[in-house]
């Protein structure tokens, strides 16, 4: 399934869905790597829930769809992130969610396979602060407030 | 029992004649104005130049450019010294205007023989921006491929224009602000690097250029972006760089400045437009003004 066409920095209209606070799912089986990404959405005013494995993801979300952002790692046990990201589009009620890919898999073939799977972006680790925020406001997310 | 606490040899601190030494090279050569504060600067530029050199400190390396005739190593010094960071869809915005709005408007005004488009890129450091720009044509106008489209890229610093012409970016100047999308479709991995593709580099015409100094043949130009350039410059460059700048633009042609930067209470002849959440600089007609 392709990913949301409406995101995205080029896209025609902004992101639409947002609310206060905005909530995001992390999914990363690093307790450190999830507390990072935790203190940098948190400093711009997002609700952080937290998956240490592709199926706690699946099921956070079989129940809950009110996430403007998923931050998925590729390796994970149990399920991998692409297999996340893959049954992610498959769920309609998950059509809209923008997903980003957070990973040391900095291979061209690997970014490409995420793509098609459905995800919208992709941040090669390490990265820092402004590039997260940079790939978020790719999203559609509003970020220049923090970056200022 | 007495030991030793091991000594830390603290590198020796640049000097106020070598500061000044270094801020006269640099403002003549380009005409950027170095003040106090930006000790720090020269010390973290000039450290990778000193080792590359084979010269134990930048301290070192600044006695030596002032002993020795301007050379190879002055160059590179002064290069170093002045080169900005940059990245690829820079603050996003002003790029989502010129994509809305600003383009489209310049095509719609366009017609019969007249198809052309002509954008600057001035002062373009390591490429990010022409790079940037000439995707977003090539993405979002396919239409443009029957019209004379030109796209130049200028900079102060040869090292950076081979850089730039060369299109090859670290991996974590591909993860800084480019679209995963884009990456795929317009770069190719090549080891730890990532290359933009022929088709992208072609666009661009890079050229030698000091925005201070120098007299430059172009075309009229319908876009200049030139961000984050003035503010390296005191106000009587400001207004010289501007006034040289204004002449390449066609009539009603857009600057794009960087944030911090404006033509207000330099140049008069600019109207500051805002065109969605960006702002540009229009050059005004002279019935206008």
């Amino acid at each position: 399934m392709m990913a949301n066409p409406n995101i995205g920095p080029f896209a025609l209209e902004p992101n639409e869905k947002r609310r206060t606070p905005m909530r995001a799912l992390v999914i990363d089986d690093s307790r450190a790597m999830r507390s990072i990404l935790r203190g940098i959405l948190a400093s711009i005013d997002f609700e952080v829930i937290e998956a240490a494995d592709g199926r706690q993801a699946i099921d956070i979300l079989s129940t809950d769809h009110d996430f403007n952002i998923a931050l998925v790692d590729w390796n994970l046990p149990i399920t991998s992130g692409l297999q996340v990201v893959t049954e992610i589009r498959r769920d309609p009620h998950l059509a809209g969610l923008p997903l980003l890919m957070v990973t040391t898999e900095t291979e061209f073939e690997r970014v490409a396979q995420a793509l098609q799977a459905g995800a919208d972006e992709y941040i090669m680790k390490p990265f820092d602060r402004e590039m997260l925020l940079d790939k978020l406001a790719i999203l559609g997310i509003p970020v220049e407030a923090a970056k200022a | 029992m007495n030991r030793e606490i091991p000594r830390v040899r603290l590198p020796e601190p640049i000097s106020a004649a070598d500061f000044d030494y270094v801020r006269s090279l640099v403002r003549e050569k380009t005409a950027v104005a170095l003040d106090e504060t930006k000790v720090y600067l020269v010390n973290a530029r000039l450290l990778p130049i000193a080792r590359n050199a084979g010269i134990r400190s930048v301290v070192d390396l600044i006695r030596h450019l002032r002993s020795h005739p301007l050379g190879e190593l002055h160059t590179q010094a002064v290069e170093a010294i002045v080169t900005t960071e940059t990245s690829f869809f820079r603050d996003f915005i002003p790029f989502e205007a010129l994509r809305q709005e600003v383009i489209p408007e310049i095509m719609e005004g366009r017609t019969g023989s007249d198809r052309s488009l002509t954008i600057w890129s001035a002062g373009c450091s390591s490429g990010q921006e022409p790079y940037s720009i000439a995707m977003m044509l090539r993405e979002s106008f396919p239409e443009l491929s029957t019209w004379r489209t030109r796209l130049f890229a200028s900079d102060v610093s040869k090292g950076m224009l081979e850089r730039s012409k060369s299109g090859t970016y670290s991996q974590t100047e591909v993860n800084r602000g480019l679209p995963a999308r884009m990456m795929v479709k317009y770069f190719r991995q090549q080891g730890s690097t990532w290359r933009i593709n022929r088709e992208i580099r072609d666009m661009v015409s890079f050229i030698h250029h000091n925005l201070a100094r120098d007299i430059l043949s172009l075309p009229p130009v319908d876009i200049l972006a030139m961000r984050n350039v003035l503010i390296y410059f005191d106000v009587e460059t400001k207004r010289m760089v501007l006034d040289r700048i204004r002449r390449h633009l066609k009539p009603g042609g857009f600057l794009m400045l960087g944030t911090a930067e404006t033509t207000l209470n330099l140049d008069e002849r600019f109207q500051r437009v805002r065109v969605g959440r960006a702002v540009f600089y229009r050059a005004m007609t002279a019935e206008a003004r």
